[in-house]
């Protein structure tokens, strides 16, 4: 007896699909802003040794980076409200993807500020750049230039990992996945469109984030 | 029924054993995979190139709990009921051959391109060369990175829990809904992973360091 593939119980709910395809992207656009905007107050604090903060991010990214996302993102759902801290499943969703691309791009990002020579700094005071204009044009910039591609990456990984938000009932892409073949019992053809998709949003946010740093970071280079 | 700590991290170091046992299967296979993947990947043939290409594009492009997925209901389709530990694991063995793949490709194209011109000289055909001359030399380069992505595969086994495998993070589900501890329990669980898990990062950046130093 053959399979007969049917996808037409899916394609009834590409509305679904597609909200939740739009819910994981801002999900991905919030984690990624806050999430490498964290990662350069963790790369900075790391690269330059400040203390105390160099120490504490350096304990959280070993923490973040040997442990699974979907282990802190229950640990943030359903173990901090023990402490009092009671989380609705997209906050929880936005914490965790926060959390782990800030381990992460710390660690991208200190390396990016270590790449860029000390000269610079000297030419920078010389050319009488403020102290914010040299850490804007001299350290930040290049620092992101030189590491664009790995923190694009990494954005990726965090916008894919993001999948198993579904299970604290997050309504990204993956629950509506979950309720579609819930419904029409047609789990492979559900799935496989749904891969299909995250394929898509994949690429999108690759093409997105060279042409960002083509356009904004990478410039005169 | 009362939960004592031991009882605890007793049914956790058992889930524990399934998460390692899981993550070696994953490991081997996806380096055998791997290595096979990552022979086509740098063929001079356009064929089995682009085959190869397409794999680890497919699979880095995804969400592993989707391939998990496909696994898991498409083994069913084929008339097979596929257990939870038997998707997982192939499932693993899938995603880690993609990303092992692309990691040695790039250890063997660090071996500069006379290593292959002075053996080709030598009358080693294309296979010969890899063997004898480029692999033992890339393998050098090769283990730091691949130690490091050896993290990522015991992380990876945390998906599996979803489709009722029960290794640790499943165990811990399970122990924190019946003690109501998910605080403490899923911390116990967090460190479980940190305990297989930091001792690899360790090792990948000290023969890393090593391997600077030698150069």
């Amino acid at each position: 007896m053959a399979y007969r593939f049917d996808f037409q119980p899916v394609l009834a709910h590409t509305d679904l699909l597609l909200k939740g395809a739009f819910f994981t992207l801002e999900l991905t656009a919030i984690g990624a802003v806050l999430g490498v905007a964290l990662g350069i107050l963790g790369g900075v604090s790391r690269a330059w040794r400040l203390r105390p903060f160099a120490q504490v991010f350096g304990v959280y990214v070993e923490l973040v980076r040997n442990t699974p996302f979907i282990v802190q993102l229950f640990f943030i759902f359903f173990g901090l409200p023990s402490l009092g801290v009671q989380l609705s499943e997209w906050q929880a969703a936005v914490l965790a993807m926060v959390l782990n691309l800030g381990a992460y791009s710390t660690e991208i990002i200190r390396a990016g500020i270590q790449a860029v020579p000390h000269g610079q700094f000297e030419a920078a005071a010389a050319l009488a750049m403020t102290r914010a204009e040299a850490f804007r044009h001299v350290v930040l910039k290049p620092a992101l230039g030189k590491v664009w591609p790995a923190l694009s990456s990494q954005i990726i990984i965090v916008m894919l990992g993001s999948a198993v938000c579904s299970q604290i009932a997050t309504q990204e892409l993956s629950f509506w996945a979950n309720f579609i073949q819930s419904r029409n019992f047609r789990a492979f053809e559900t799935y496989l469109l749904t891969t299909l998709v995250y394929l898509l949003m994949a690429i999108a946010v690759r093409l997105l984030l060279n042409w960002i740093g083509r356009r904004f970071i990478m410039r005169n280079r | 029924m009362d939960f004592t700590l031991w009882d605890i991290v007793r049914n956790l170091i058992t889930g524990l054993q399934w998460t390692l046992a899981l993550s070696l299967v994953a490991f081997a296979g996806g380096a055998a995979v791997g290595l096979l993947v990552m022979v086509m990947r740098i063929s001079d043939h356009g064929l089995p190139r682009n085959l190869a290409r397409t794999w680890i594009d497919l699979f880095q492009g995804t969400p592993l709990l989707m391939q998990l997925f496909l696994v898991f209901f498409g083994g069913a389709l084929l008339g097979h009921d596929i257990s939870p530990w038997a998707a997982a694991a192939i499932a693993l063995t899938l995603f880690t051959s993609a990303y092992l793949a692309e990691i040695w490709r790039g250890c063997v194209e660090a071996i500069p391109r006379g290593q292959w011109e002075a053996s080709a000289t030598l009358a080693l055909n294309r296979y010969e060369q890899l063997r004898h001359v480029v692999l033992p030399q890339a393998l050098r380069i090769a283990i730091a990175p691949t130690v490091g992505f050896s993290v990522q595969v015991v992380k990876g086994t945390a998906v599996t829990s979803i489709i009722g495998f029960t290794e640790l993070t499943k165990t811990g589900g399970m122990i924190a809904n019946a003690t109501f501890e998910p605080f403490l329990v899923y911390g116990l669980v967090a460190l479980g992973y940190f305990l297989l898990c930091y001792p690899l990062s360790l090792s990948a950046r000290y023969l890393e360091r090593r391997l600077h130093a030698a150069a």
